[in-house]
């Protein structure tokens, strides 16, 4: 199981902030969280969203596994 | 040292500790940045991070900081959280030899932490609430670095 967490207003989309998935790749994921979600999916393909595994930020594919954990982050806007 | 907070803190308080103990630094500049009522619209400004995240990018960024000014040191406050208006939000120092790479370094973190470092800033007012991105100034301004890096 994979924990994903979404940040910024891509939680306002969904509903919901922290949520424990079983998925094998991110790319399945993603297409888990769109079939379940449309305005979710179409928030995380939108511009400028990254993805972080583990504190990572990714570009592409890539396997997870039980333990991964998935932030989407939208722009940053700090200071 | 980079630091997450999610309580007020006192600037000055912060500065004056900065200061404390340096005979050879010669130069220390910093920025304070507060949260803006936005004339009676923003009420509370409120600021998502992503802990552990949040502190080591804004770490990397203060190393690019310390290796291209050859700083001494650097102190970034950062405030998580609900903040009223005119609470401080961020707080930067920077201590070097000489003011010029003082007074830079301090500039080029703050345009890095404004588009790069993990915050997510949403604005609560009378009129509901709403997720603030950067706006093209702050790209505009992140690309003034950027540019003198490949010079």
């Amino acid at each position: 199981m994979a924990r994903v967490l979404l940040f910024g207003r891509l939680s306002d989309v969904a509903g919901w902030r922290d949520r424990e998935i079983e998925s094998p790749f991110l790319s399945v994921l993603r297409r888990q969280l769109s079939a379940e979600d449309a305005a979710l999916g179409e928030a995380l393909a939108g511009p400028g969203v990254q993805v972080a595994l583990d504190q990572v930020i990714v570009r592409g594919d890539a396997p997870l596994n039980a333990r991964t954990e998935v932030a989407f982050l939208p722009p940053m806007s700090g200071g | 040292m980079i630091r997450l907070t999610y309580e007020p803190f006192d600037a000055g308080a912060l500065l004056s500790e900065f200061c404390r103990g340096r005979s050879e630094v010669g130069a220390i500049a910093s920025f304070t940045g507060l949260a803006r009522a936005e004339a009676g619209s923003t009420t509370i400004l409120e600021l998502e991070a992503y802990p552990g995240f949040t502190e080591a990018e804004i770490g990397r960024i203060a190393d690019r900081a310390r290796a291209r000014f050859g700083l001494d040191d650097v102190l970034v406050l950062h405030r998580a959280g609900k903040i009223a208006p005119g609470d401080a939000v961020v707080f930067v120092a920077t201590a070097a030899r000489h003011r010029r790479a003082a007074f830079e370094a301090c500039d080029f973190l703050m345009d890095y932490l404004k588009s790069r470092a993990p915050f997510w800033k949403k604005e609560h007012g009378p009129d509901g609430a709403r997720w603030i991105e950067p706006h093209a100034r702050d790209h505009i301004d992140l690309a003034r670095w950027e540019k003198e890096t490949t010079k």
